[in-house]
C-alpha cells in the first residue's frame, strides 16, 4: 500500500535510537509543506509505536508502515 | 488546578546516566505537546556551566562498574549526547530551563556563566508555583 504513494521526502533514521526518529519526524513535518508525504526509515522499537500515535494526536495522516529487512518504513502525510 | 499538558522536572543529579532521562523525558513531553519547566539545582545545574555539558562523563556511584560499558555502547551505537537530545527537545517543543538561584549564589554563578540554553535564574518559590500548575512533577 505504501509503495503506491509518491513520497516527497525520505528520512533515514535507521540505527538512531528513541527519541531520535520521532523528533526527526517532528522537525521535518514542521518544515514541510501541507500535502507533503514523508517516509521515515526506523529500526527502533519505540518509534514504531510512537510515530502512529503522534500522527493521530497531531491530526496528520498515517498512510502506512512496511516492515522491511531489520527496519520499518513509516509513511505519513502532512495535513495542516 | 493541575494541567495534564504541563510537566515540571527538578534536576538534582549531574551524572550522565541521570541527565539522559531528563533529556529523553523532555523529548517524550514534546511528542505529547506538553510544556516542560526544568529546574536545575546542585549537581544538575553545575553540569550546565559553559563548556561542561559535553564534558560530563561521571555515572552514579552505585553503578560505576557499568561506566566503561555504557560509554562504549553509547559511542559504538552513535547515540546523541544527553545534551544534544535536550537541545533538540527545546528546539522542537515548549521547554523552559531554569537555574536554581540558591545553587547559583552558592557557587557565585550568574546566568552568563551557564550555557545559553538556560532561560533564567529563579528561586524555589517561583519554580514550585510552576510545579503546582503541572500535572506531572519529576525529581531526577
Amino acid at each position: 500500500m505504501t509503495n503506491n504513494v509518491e513520497v516527497t521526502r525520505e528520512i533515514d533514521a535507521r540505527g538512531s535510537f528513541c527519541p531520535g526518529p520521532m523528533m526527526e519526524l517532528i522537525r521535518v513535518i514542521r518544515s514541510a509543506q501541507v500535502g507533503d508525504v514523508i517516509a521515515i526509515l526506523s529500526s527502533d522499537q519505540g518509534s514504531r509505536k510512537d510515530i502512529p500515535k503522534w500522527v493521530a494526536k497531531a491530526s496528520h495522516e498515517f498512510i502506512g508502515v512496511e516492515s522491511l529487512d531489520g527496519y520499518d518504513r513509516i509513511v505519513v502525510k502532512k495535513l495542516h | 488546578m493541575s494541567d495534564q499538558n504541563r510537566m515540571s522536572i527538578v534536576v538534582f543529579d549531574g551524572t550522565v546516566d541521570k541527565l539522559f532521562p531528563v533529556a529523553i523525558i523532555a523529548s517524550g513531553a514534546v511528542m505529547n505537546d506538553m510544556r516542560v519547566d526544568i529546574f536545575l539545582t546542585f549537581w544538575g545545574l553545575l553540569a550546565f556551566r559553559k563548556g561542561e555539558p559535553y564534558k560530563v562523563s561521571k555515572i552514579s556511584k552505585d553503578y560505576e562498574e557499568w561506566a566503561p560499558e555504557m560509554m562504549r555502547v553509547l559511542q559504538e551505537k552513535k547515540v546523541p549526547s544527553w545534551y544534544d537530545t535536550l537541545l533538540q527537545a527545546k528546539e522542537l517543543g515548549d521547554i523552559h530551563i531554569y537555574a536554581c538561584a540558591m545553587t547559583a549564589d552558592l557557587f557565585d554563578l550568574g546566568l552568563e556563566d551557564f550555557e545559553p540554553v538556560i532561560d533564567e535564574v529563579i528561586g524555589v518559590g517561583e519554580f514550585i508555583s510552576m510545579a503546582q500548575e503541572a500535572g506531572t512533577t519529576l525529581y531526577i
